[in-house]
């Protein structure tokens, strides 16, 4: 079999059986467990029922990020119940001995950002975690993606999952993005393209010179929102980039282990004449910043673009979804989103909260102020970056100008904590959802990058970065 | 497990396509720490108004549904994120089937680890279900697992998609981790032969 040309998919697929037989699904072993506070209660409890441990506790990361507030340390909590499930987290892993990075610890942050962080999110590797997010880690070239909470015990107990194989998707992506375009762009645009549920059944894998032209963050964003297009998975194979990311983080191998290792991830990329099931192909040359209409990510549009007339849609329901979502959104097909007025802008969360994120938010904010009226979150997605944006003078920047820059944690892309949208008010959002009430009930989202947030929120309306910068 | 054989039930509709987890379950109620007790919740963003009381006109407001374990849903059902809040406040509604076009995997494989069947149809008989329930609003379907098949009141019967493992978990009860369980000394051969070791270290 290992002669077969095959894809990175595939060969990690391959490493990682546990036992493949007819009519049942294959046992696949899970190198990394990711878990959180939101998704995993009910499956230590689980673990209680029966008596049982977690099996392989030092292949398993905690941390809390959703439900956590991202106001200084020194203000106390109001939310009883999101304290509770935080103490339960803190019980668990106790209790089952699992490493936590806990609230006062340096190296707290949203859990798809802290994996990658230290050099624990490594080529070749399965991770999984209870949140859909987890597809971010397969910028590394590993094979990462969400799981629900029964399998979260699965996992526990067992550091298997019963998987039936999913099918392979490659996604070519040519060309040279112009200025004010990033690979959030990139990602929406794919998204528009494909529709929310595209990619159903499939791990995508990212390819072609555009892609090895990213940078590790900017291929984390892409990732990070395949399930978006409804792949439970992103793969982009490593190469040098990859390595120059890992190289010298703590987790990271040292020494002739390195060696070792970065041979061994050589042989990952997928084989010359390795067949995907299915291809898809985009290029960015012309490619606009991109920006959300409606209320799934799906819905999204260059930024100089009108709003799609749902009746111009070809079939009935799609007709329904675009009205509705119209309707939510209190607005016009055909009027341009541009000039559109904004009540917040959010900067962060596992998608786009990572330092060059953060630096190029700050960048085009510097010497500007937020437009009076307009609420600005800048939220770190880790304390290791909120320290490094504060030794760069960023937060001076985005304080200056009238942000408000928080402890690191989810905030405001699921509004569990207290960082959320009035009912009715519009922001623009770094975040990878627009779902309805998803910053918070009755509340607004246009999805774009952090250039087109930042530029939005010194204008306060909906903004082409191209035009401020 | 509750297990699943033959049902038959009156059918609720919400026809939009993609409907997402967080309109299933709003997010601000995924801090219990309990698998129980979030059918009130069940889309509640959807079913109430601002001031808590239910919108009339919404289906789960409907007298029939307190009796319907059928839910009949547009096109690429629970997409977004991956809680399984969604399936639990589903089952704790009531439903014990969702008939779609097209279901996003990890809500499919949450609701088929809680008795919640999927039920995928094409998108012809998609369009006759609505009509039928539409027309004759106590309209009642039988789903049948053990044929996968799906009977109309006139007697018309359609098949449905299902692995042979999730079907025989569902009709027997089985609960997945009790079979994954006895695969234990292969997972240690596993662990062994790719010598697994620790990889996190506490704080």
């Amino acid at each position: 079999m290992s002669n077969q040309p095959r894809t990175i998919f595939n060969k990690i697929w391959d490493a990682h059986i546990v036992m493949a037989e007819p009519d049942v699904p294959t046992v696949l072993y899970i190198d990394l467990h990711l878990v959180h506070e939101v998704t995993s209660p009910q499956a230590f409890q689980g673990l209680r029922d029966r008596g049982l441990k977690a099996r392989r506790p030092l292949q398993t990361m905690a941390t809390m990020d959703h439900s956590i507030p991202t106001t200084p340390p020194d203000v106390p909590t109001t939310d009883e119940i999101a304290a509770r499930q935080i103490a339960q987290l803190e019980a668990n892993c106790r209790d089952f001995e699992i490493p936590l990075h806990s609230m006062q610890g340096p190296t707290r942050g949203i859990v798809h950002v802290i994996g990658p962080e230290p050099g624990l999110t490594q080529p070749g590797m399965t991770i999984v975690c209870g949140d859909s997010h987890t597809s971010t880690h397969g910028a590394f070239g590993t094979l990462a993606f969400g799981i629900g909470t029964t399998e979260v015990e699965h996992v526990l107990a067992t550091q298997c999952l019963l998987q039936r194989q999913p099918q392979t998707c490659q996604v070519r992506v040519d060309g040279r993005q112009g200025p004010g375009v990033s690979a959030k762009d990139l990602i929406l645009a794919l998204i528009a393209q494909i529709g929310t549920g595209g990619g159903t059944g499939y791990v995508f894998e990212y390819t072609g010179p555009t892609i090895r032209a990213l940078s590790m963050e900017e291929r984390m964003t892409v990732c990070n929102m395949s399930i978006e297009g409804g792949a439970r998975a992103g793969i982009i194979a490593p190469d040098d980039t990859t390595f120059q990311y890992l190289a010298g983080r703590p987790y990271a191998p040292q020494g002739t282990e390195w060696e070792t290792a970065v041979k061994r991830w050589r042989q990952l990329p997928t084989n010359q004449a390795a067949i995907y099931d299915r291809q898809v192909t985009m290029d960015v040359d012309r490619l606009e910043p991109m920006i959300t209409y409606g209320t799934n990510p799906g819905m999204g549009i260059p930024i100089t673009a009108p709003i799609p007339d749902p009746d111009a849609l070809p079939d009935v329901s799609q007709r329904l979804a675009a009205r509705k979502a119209l309707e939510y959104m209190d607005l016009m097909p055909g009027q341009p989103l541009l000039g559109q007025p904004i009540d917040v802008v959010f900067i962060g969360s596992c998608t786009n909260s990572r330092i060059s994120d953060l630096r190029q938010a700050a960048g085009l904010m510097k010497g500007r102020r937020v437009k009076d009226g307009v609420r600005v979150l800048v939220v770190p997605g880790s304390e290791q970056i909120k320290q490094q944006a504060e030794s760069e003078g960023l937060h001076r920047i985005f304080q200056k100008a009238g942000a408000e820059w928080r402890q690191a944690g989810c905030s405001m892309c699921i509004a569990m904590n207290g960082d959320q949208l009035e009912p009715g008010q519009y922001a623009v959002s770094t975040s990878n959802r627009n779902f309805e009430g998803r910053q918070g009930p009755g509340g607004r989202t246009f999805l774009a990058s952090p250039l087109t947030a930042a530029a939005s929120a010194i204008t306060g309306v909906v903004t082409d970065v191209r035009t401020l910068q | 497990m509750e297990p699943f054989r033959t049902m038959t039930s009156g059918i609720i509709t919400i026809p939009a396509e993609n409907v997402d987890t967080d309109q299933i379950i709003p997010a601000r109620f995924l801090k219990t720490i309990s698998k129980t007790g979030l059918g009130g919740s069940l889309f509640a963003d959807w079913r109430y108004d601002s001031n808590g009381s239910p919108r009339p006109d919404f289906p789960l407001n409907q007298p029939k549904a307190s009796e319907a374990r059928i839910l009949l849903a547009g096109d690429n059902f629970g997409c977004g994120s991956s809680r399984e809040h969604a399936p639990w406040a589903l089952v704790d509604f009531g439903f014990r089937a969702i008939v779609s076009t097209s279901f996003a995997d990890i809500f499919r494989n949450n609701a088929l680890k809680n008795g919640l069947l999927p039920v995928v149809v094409d998108g012809q008989t998609h369009l006759q279900l609505f009509s039928l329930v539409e027309e004759a609003p106590d309209t009642v379907l039988t789903i049948d697992l053990a044929t996968q098949t799906l009977t109309l009141p006139d007697g018309r019967r359609v098949s449905f998609p299902i692995d042979t493992f999730s079907k025989t978990c569902l009709l027997e009860g089985i609960d997945q981790l009790g079979y994954l369980l006895t695969q234990e000394s292969r997972i240690t051969a596993y662990e062994q032969a790719h010598r697994a070791r620790p990889l996190c270290q506490h704080e």
